[in-house]
């Protein structure tokens, strides 16, 4: 995927910016931290699509250097990266910011990670990119999330607190490669295929807004996002017989809400959203999703010392299914008006929390298919933990969305020394 | 001078004579508020060090900010902010704290940028892995336990009260009965005793260093010991300082994803 390693040369600017603006006082504060860390995949179901035994084999470093000076502060977090499956090294930029904060506003300029909503790897309001690659293949959970590339405004008036996001450089979602995940692909034939990300425009540049406040001791907040899809639509050049296919990044629109506070002797949460799906609001084009409303119920609740249960329920309703059907292409497998899927998650910390066992799993209610993630994780000493843990999919059909992953179930390690 | 430490030592006998007069939930009530709730407002950088029975050690250092909202024995809103151990390094957590009801709580994870509740219903739960529970840390609510003023007597020096409190509701406490001794001079405990159900001591508190901080009499070194496991925890204060001038603003969302430096240096 474009942009997942390269630092655009926008942000070379802004860090050398930085570094200059730091290096002319030496009263401005440094601080470096960072870890190295080891993480490895290999199969227990099948193969890789290129023949290969294992979803990830990769040593990383990662720096992360903040400085302050009045106002200002600037962040940078960076990682390299050893892939042995593709032998090559990968420079990332995770995060490079520019921060000015005064008493009632703030700036954040840069790559920035932003995370909204409540859900537990399910998403309504958080519309900000993810790796899923990252997710699936057993990397630490952190790695899910990409950052952003634009500005953040915080305004803090009596009344509620607001983040005003804009993002003039689009990142995609990042989906599993198709050499080490098996996938479904409608048009297997069709491998002529080319990828159009929005242009940066200022009619391109999304804009995301989120206000929150109390509200009689729950948290409220409010969102709106003008943007795009991060999953690519895919147009075929020929319906009947299409030879080329070019993936694109369809408008959306997202308006939603979230509540979230003690009760039932836990945490209960609670999240809507209204996805308008801009390039097919009247959902007649099958190729372009549907418009929907989504929902979260979740809680969450400690039953003795350590150990936590939460659980949710989430789903999708189309909300142009009639005219999707009547277009749907024949040959195509039909999604359900309705996709909906429970998850439950179980955290039991032993040993002064220095071990953490941890059970995920979700169940496609519409869908009947499943993942299962369990991990055990042990801090050696204060700098070296380790993790192990299993990623099971299957159920489901060939096409839903963890019953495409059936072949990819795999045992994960990961270790890192932080500092 | 030796007027002044006349003049406080005719205070100082004047309060150990009232208290003389105190029920044991006055005595309690006093110690709550000396121990848990000096000034208007509390700032700390702690140091937290995890000892296992065979020696391996761990550190926690954070700084912890408290802000009274209430009375004394009332609501209170902490704030915490982790330096150490590298994973958790600007994390940040935030409690508010209310005497009747379940606490709120919210965890900042910086790697995803994320604020998030979190559900702890058990007060009586180890605070971050140490020999501490919640409750040690922030108190524990006067009316769950009766209190029962055992006699006074000299321990390390200090002129004491031993007061046994034993929860009314058994499973509400981590302990069967909780032997303190009060220090009749500050109000603070000197040494805790918790025993289980059955009568065996199971945990022991220790109260290593005294220092008066602005006025306030102040525990700057002590030591929870779990006498089953060996294990125990060693906390001592680097800083410490009372009437900061917090303000409630900065129990927020937006302070716990960006903690003033000022605040948690």
């Amino acid at each position: 995927m474009a942009g997942m390693s390269t630092i655009r040369p926008w942000f070379a600017a802004l860090l050398a910016a930085s570094f200059l603006l730091n290096a002319e006082n030496g009263k401005a504060e440094l601080s470096l931290h960072g870890f190295v860390q080891g993480n490895y995949a290999l199969n227990t179901a099948a193969s890789n699509p290129d023949g290969r035994d294992s979803k990830l084999a990769e040593e990383r470093a990662q720096l992360k250097l903040e400085a302050d000076q009045g106002p200002f502060s600037f962040f940078v977090k960076t990682d390299l990266a050893w892939d042995h499956l593709d032998d090559k090294e990968d420079l990332e930029l995770r995060e490079g910011t520019i921060n000015y904060t005064a008493s009632s506003w703030d700036l954040k300029l840069g790559r920035q990670m932003v995370t909204w909503g409540l859900g537990d790897l399910v998403f309504i309001n958080d519309v900000f990119p993810k790796d899923y690659e990252a997710f699936f293949s057993g990397r630490p959970l952190e790695y899910l999330k990409k950052g952003v590339d634009g500005v953040k405004i915080g305004l803090y008036p009596d009344v509620a607190s607001f983040e005003v996001i804009a993002i003039p450089l689009f990142t995609a979602n990042h989906f599993p490669d198709s050499g080490r995940f098996w996938l479904y692909d409608p048009l297997p034939g069709v491998t002529n295929r080319q990828t159009d990300e929005p242009d940066s425009s200022l009619d391109n540049t999304e804009v995301a807004v989120r206000a929150y406040r109390d509200l009689a001791g729950l948290d409220l907040s409010l969102y709106g996002y003008r943007g795009f899809y991060r999953q690519p639509a895919m147009l075929p050049d020929s319906a009947d017989a299409p030879t080329r296919l070019t993936l694109w990044y369809p408008k959306l629109a997202v308006y939603g809400a979230s509540l979230q506070g003690s009760a039932l002797d836990g945490v209960v949460s609670l999240e809507v959203g209204y996805y308008d799906s801009r390039d097919d609001r009247d959902g007649g084009d099958p190729m372009i999703p549907n418009s929907q409303a989504r929902l979260l119920i979740g809680y969450q609740r400690q039953f003795w010392e350590d150990f936590t249960v939460s659980v949710q329920y989430y789903g999708e309703r189309m909300l142009d299914y009639g005219n999707y059907t009547a277009t749907l292409p024949p040959g195509m497998p039909a999604e359900k008006r309705l996709h909906d899927l429970i998850s439950v998650r179980l955290t039991q910390l032993l040993m002064h929390q220095t071990v953490k066992l941890s059970l995920f799993a979700f169940r496609g209610l519409s869908s009947a298919d499943y993942f299962i993630n369990p991990e055990i994780k042990y801090n050696f000493t204060d700098h070296i933990w380790g993790a192990l843990g299993v990623n099971l999919f299957g159920g489901g059909e060939p096409w839903t969305q963890f019953g495409q992953l059936d072949r990819n179930d795999s045992i994960y390690f990961q270790t890192r020394y932080e500092f | 001078m030796k007027r002044l430490a006349l003049l406080i030592m005719f205070l100082a006998a004047c309060l150990a004579s009232s208290a003389l007069a105190a029920s044991p939930e006055e005595i309690v009530q006093k110690s709550q508020a000396a121990f848990f709730y000096p000034g208007k407002d509390f700032k700390a950088r702690v140091m937290m060090k995890l000892i296992s029975a065979n020696g391996q050690e761990r550190l926690r250092e954070m700084t912890l900010l408290r802000l009274n909202t209430g009375a004394a024995g009332g609501e209170q809103k902490y704030f915490m902010y982790f330096f150490q151990p590298a994973e958790v390094k600007n994390m940040t957590f935030m409690v508010f704290k209310y005497p009747a009801k379940d606490d709120d709580r919210w965890l900042f994870i910086p790697a995803i940028n994320m604020v998030r509740r979190i559900a702890m219903q058990d007060k009586q739960a180890s605070f971050v892995g140490s020999d501490f529970t919640y409750e040690d840390v922030s108190g524990r609510d006067i009316a769950d336990d009766s209190h029962e003023l055992l006699r006074e007597e000299v321990l390390n020096g200090k002129k004491c009260f031993v007061i046994k409190s034993t929860p009314k509701k058994a499973d509400s406490a981590g302990y069967g009965h909780k032997l303190a001794w009060i220090d009749k001079a500050t109000w603070l405990p000197v040494q805790e005793e918790y025993y289980d159900r059955a009568g065996t001591a199971v945990r022991v508190f220790t109260a290593e260093a005294v220092q008066e901080v602005k006025g306030f009499a102040t525990i700057t070194r002590r030591t929870m010991k779990n006498l089953q496991s060996g294990h125990r925890t060693e906390v001592s204060y680097v800083s410490q300082d009372y009437n900061v001038g917090l303000e409630g603003s900065l129990f927020s969302e937006r302070f716990l994803k960006q903690p003033p430096k000022k605040w948690i240096e």
